[in-house]
């Protein structure tokens, strides 16, 4: 007979305890019962700030947490255990469900911490930890924007929480103001100096911060809130986020009369055991030895003791390391080990770069030979290779390791991976060592970042430790090939400077000089692209035609018949009566079918090889041009209606977008580039979505850039704000340079930016900042493709030698394909699927 | 030369097209009798080659629009639908153990191109 489990509390520590439970149970002891006081499964809190990105609850789900098909867990939602019997064994809930337990767990978490201040309970107050905190929020935040126009919020509390709340504020379109009591941003964190410049660096993001000052009093004045605070300012916002700290949900466990420590949370020892029998705390709630944790990787491993407990094998809480990096707004901040210099005897060593808004802190023992902790604000990439080096010798001078990158360590300063031992973790989501990742390049053949993160799991959480994986390989000797295919032992990046500068315009010279065999169809097309870059002519002309993926070789799109789409570019989506007219008309005469793409504009189907020109020359005559949607080139720039119709439009998005979309239309690239402009913060052309995506302000515009959709959807960065026009087009030509040039052979710019040594900051220094001095070169480039833009379309029908090609048979130029049949759906024809062919087997 | 010669007395010979209608490194669609269709190949080095033109795993008749490429001496075409590659000389599928299109003889006489057809 199995034993009954129960935990109660369905958050993240409480999911992973189920989880390890299960994995490890293989003889099936326990039947677990989880009793849940919120509606839905556990999901990903740690992430919640990322729900203001799509709202959508779904991007917060973790794997498995309904336990869908494992019959040996009950998840019971929305019904709170209110009382815990330790005598009788048994605790209730608040349907008056009576569930008898063997074992118990309190996973129960913890819960913001409202300051007693009048009016704290006004309408419009919020706190911030649920789902339903932020969609709550999200209402009241939307309601102001509409009665208001730019809307203000403010936040109690400038610790990690609170500037997340912020953030999330600003996403919403409103401007926000961070009130903390402590005389410095995250006080825990971070110490003087790296909160001076914290605060310089988030004020400069449209963030009003008031450090020093508490809130001394809100109140309801018409539909707004008037927040007095102590320093006599007066805030005048549509609603107050409160984030000034947590408290843990110990309830339960006073009331069942268990210990709890001193400052709250279930009193637990180094097994997590509480003090009755066969009760147990994990998570935030838990004070383990008397002291609460409030991060997630703790509580991962209370629940890993517990679970190995219920299991009859030893385990104890290991403590945990409360070192900590992160982005806020933007702004990189780390901290790790003893930060505050609390030691006996320690010494602070400071490099405060004001210009390059950067500070950074190393605090070493007296002797200056082993590191304690430190703090990074501003630029945190060294976090990976010092926070592991905590209590050990430095493998330098303190001062010469913080000194700026530059030298020859491109790991920046004077760490390099090298120095660490073999036992300093690497991955901390994971906890994986130098030694295991470097044991499995030996000893298990791993020879790539891949390899490595399905062999080891390092690298598989936030992913912070990727570029340090990369360097591991390079220091085992493995080396990551880079190359194209095997005709050409090159980068794509490499392929396209060679090219450049050798000014070769055919594939046969190239590969005859730089490669070998006769190619394939990952080279020629890499190469086709790079001489289409470059301006070699029309994408057919001489060997170039035979390049070409079918796509770019028809301009058109093949379908699963072997018939083509046909799209033309209706740039922005704005398309006259008129043009639509053609566009049916056309469909009519071919019997295209025909859809709206996604990509705002309109598909036409079923085209044969001999018909495109056809369709073309009346495309053309009326005026227009190739869509590309075939190309791996620019394809479309949506726009929202914008400032000219709707009315919370800000500035004219559809003429950006037209704007954009004609200045980079036809441009080649490693992989196809879409764009979207917004009239305003409501984001109705999905930017964020795109490659870059331009969202109008009050003062100017607004550039992201790196957004996907696809299999590994990103919402892309902020790379610059509230620029005007003329910088903004400037900074989208270099982006668009840059990455023409340097990426990797379908690779988008998501993966490109991520990939990027020093990720979005690099990619600002050398675009904004000019820091590799290439700037006048990237906007010469982009100078010459605008002006040489032609209509490949037009170009084929204008050559009779192109047309040819658009045949059938080429000894039966206007027979029809007879494989190619068609049927009717949904009064459309549709392509008869081909019967799987028998594929021929020997 | 013999083998083909033996062969030739079983099939009769298409004449498709003139060796200037070939696309030098790349494909051109051929109809044959009974509504086969032959993709014929001209490779960059002038050799002159003909597969069935249906892609056996989508059924649609586009191998002529493939990219040619070589593999460690082997002489391919790859799909244009799912990039599958084929060899040249045998209609062997490089990514699919077992599987093959049918092969057709290839010869060119004056400035014809002759397929030969069972
Ligand atoms: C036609 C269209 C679907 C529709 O009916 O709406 C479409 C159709 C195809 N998409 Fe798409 N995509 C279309 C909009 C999108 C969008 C939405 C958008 O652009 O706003 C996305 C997500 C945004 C993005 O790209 O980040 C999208 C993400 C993809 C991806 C994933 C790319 C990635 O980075 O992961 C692929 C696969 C690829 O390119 O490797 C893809 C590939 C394709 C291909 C080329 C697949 C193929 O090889 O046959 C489809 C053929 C296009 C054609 O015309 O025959 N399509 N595709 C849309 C054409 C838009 C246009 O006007 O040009
Ligand atoms: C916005 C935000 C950002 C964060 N960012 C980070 C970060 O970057 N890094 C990090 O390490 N940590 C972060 N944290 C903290 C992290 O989310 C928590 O440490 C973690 O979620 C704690 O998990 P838990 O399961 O112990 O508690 P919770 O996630 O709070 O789950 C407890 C659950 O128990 C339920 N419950 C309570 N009482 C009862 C009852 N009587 N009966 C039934 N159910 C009950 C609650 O409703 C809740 O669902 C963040 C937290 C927030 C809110
Ligand atoms: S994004 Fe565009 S359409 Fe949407 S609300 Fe703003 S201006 Fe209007
Ligand atoms: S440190 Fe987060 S994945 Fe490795």
């Amino acid at each position: 007979m199995s034993r009954t489990l129960v935990v109660v509390g369905h958050g993240m520590v409480g999911h992973r305890l189920v989880e390890a439970v299960r994995a490890e149970d293989t003889g099936g002891t326990w039947r677990v019962v989880v009793l849940a006081e919120e509606a839905r499964p556990a999901y990903d809190r740690v992430a919640l700030s990322s729900y203001v990105d799509s709202w959508d609850a779904a991007s917060l789900v973790l794997p498995n947490a309904d336990y869908v098909g494992d019959d040996a867990v009950e998840l019971r939602l929305g019904d709170p255990v209110t009382a815990v019997d330790t005598d009788r064994k048994v605790v209730t809930t608040a349907s008056g469900h009576r569930q008898p337990y063997d074992a118990l767990v309190l996973a129960t978490g913890s819960r913001p911490f409202v300051p007693p201040v009048p009016g704290h309970d006004l309408p419009g107050c919020f706190v911030y930890r649920t789902i339903e905190d932020l969609d709550g929020i999200r209402a009241a935040a939307e309601h102001a924007a509409a009665v208001r126009g730019r809307a203000a919020g403010m936040v109690v509390g400038g610790g990690l929480l609170g500037l997340e709340a912020a953030k999330a504020l600003r996403d919403l379109g409103l401007s926000p103001h961070v009130v903390e009591l402590a005389p410095r941003l995250l006080p825990l964190q971070v110490d003087e100096g790296g909160g001076s410049l914290l605060r310089r660096l988030v004020s400069a993001l449209d963030v009003t911060v008031h450090t020093g000052t508490g809130t001394e009093r809100i109140d309801r004045d018409g539909e707004r809130l008037l927040a007095r605070l102590g320093n006599g300012t007066e805030l005048d916002v549509d609603l107050v986020v409160f984030s000034a700290g947590v408290r843990p949900r110990d309830e339960l466990a006073r009331a069942a009369g268990l210990a709890v420590a001193e400052r709250g949370g279930v009193l637990v020892d180094d097994a997590c055991r509480a003090s009755a029998p066969d009760v147990y705390a994990v998570g935030e709630c838990a004070a383990v030895e008397g002291r609460c944790y409030g991060l997630i990787a703790p509580g991962y491993a209370m629940a890993e003791v517990v679970a190995a407990r219920l299991l009859d094998r030893p385990a104890t809480f290991p403590g945990a390391d409360m070192s900590t990096k992160l982005k806020l707004l933007g702004v990189d901040v780390a901290s790790f080990g003893d930060a505050h210099g609390t030691t006996e005897g320690a010494l602070e060593v400071v490099v405060n770069d004001a210009v390059a808004g950067t500070y950074k802190k190393l605090v070493v023992s007296d002797n200056a030979r082993t590191l304690l902790g430190g703090v990074l604000v501003g630029d945190a990439s060294d976090y990976n290779l010092l926070r592991p080096l905590v209590g050990r010798t430095l493998p330098g001078e303190p001062g010469a390791i913080l000194a700026p990158a530059g030298g020859a360590d491109s790991a920046g300063g004077g760490v390099g991976v090298e120095a660490l031992p073999d036992d300093a973790q690497i991955c901390s989501c994971n906890a994986v060592t130098k030694g295991a990742i470097t044991g499995a390049v030996r000893d298990e053949g791993c020879d790539s970042v891949p390899a490595l993160k399905s062999c080891t799991g390092a690298g598989t959480g936030c992913g912070s430790c990727v570029p340090m994986l990369g360097k591991l390989l390079d220091l085992c000797g493995v080396e990551q090939s880079t190359a194209v295919c095997e005709h050409f032992p090159r980068s794509r990046a490499e392929l396209f400077e060679i090219v450049r500068a050798t000014r070769i315009s055919t594939f046969s010279e190239l590969i005859a000089r730089y490669g070998s065999g006769s190619g394939c169809a990952v080279c020629k097309p890499a190469v086709a692209s790079i001489l289409a870059t470059l301006g070699n002519g029309h994408i057919l002309d001489g060997e170039q035609a035979t390049l070409q993926d079918t796509n770019d070789r028809f301009l058109a799109n093949l379908q699963r018949n072997g018939t083509y789409s046909v799209v033309p570019r209706i740039p922005g989506g704005e398309i006259t009566p008129d043009k639509l007219m053609v566009i049916a008309q056309v469909a009519k005469d071919f019997g295209l079918y025909t859809k709206i793409t996604g990509g705002q504009r309109i598909d036409l189907f079923g085209a044969t090889v001999d018909q495109l020109p056809r369709i073309w020359r009346r495309l053309v005559d009326a005026g227009m041009e190739s869509g590309h949607a075939y190309g791996k080139a620019l394809r479309t720039v949506k726009s929202c209606v914008g400032s000219t119709w709707c009315r919370y439009g800000v500035q004219d998005s559809v003429g950006l977008a037209i704007e954009l979309e004609l200045r980079y239309r036809g441009l080649r690239s490693p992989h196809k580039i879409k764009a979207g402009v917004s009239g305003c913060a409501r984001e109705c052309a999905e930017a964020r979505g795109k490659d870059f995506g331009v969202i109008a302000t009050e003062k100017g515009w607004n550039l992201y850039v790196g957004g996907n959709g696809g299999a590994m959807p990103r919402h892309a960065q902020l790379l610059v704000s509230d620029v005007d026009k003329e910088t903004l087009v400037r900074t989208i030509d270099r982006f668009l340079m840059f990455y023409v040039r340097t990426a990797d052979r379908l690779q988008r710019t998501a993966p490109w930016i991520e990939e990027l040594d020093g990720g979005l900051d690099h990619l600002r220094a050398v675009i904004v900042d000019d820091s590799l001095g290439i700037c006048a070169d990237l906007d010469e480039a982009m100078a010459r493709h605008v002006a040489g833009y032609t209509d490949e379309w037009r170009g084929v029908l204008e050559d009779p030698d192109k047309l040819t090609r658009f045949a059938s048979f080429v000894n039966a130029p206007g027979t029809p394909d007879p494989t190619i049949s068609f049927r009717v759906e949904r009064e459309q024809k549709v392509p008869v699927t081909l019967g799987m062919p028998e594929v021929v087997r020997r | 030369m013999t083998a083909v010669a033996e062969h030739a007395a079983r099939r009769s010979w298409v004449p498709v097209c003139a060796v200037s209608d070939l696309v030098t490194g790349g494909g051109v669609a051929a109809l044959l009798p009974d509504d086969a269709q032959a993709a014929v190949f001209r490779t960059v080095a002038g050799e002159v080659f003909a597969l069935s033109n249906v892609d056996p795993f989508c059924g649609a008749a586009v191998l002529s629009r493939g990219i040619l490429g070589d593999t460690g001496g082997v002489e391919f075409v790859a799909s244009p639908m799912l990039k599958q590659r084929f060899d040249l000389r045998t209609g062997e599928c490089l990514d699919a153990e077992g599987v093959r299109v049918p092969a057709y003889p290839v010869r060119v006489v004056g400035d014809v191109v002759q397929v030969g057809v069972p």
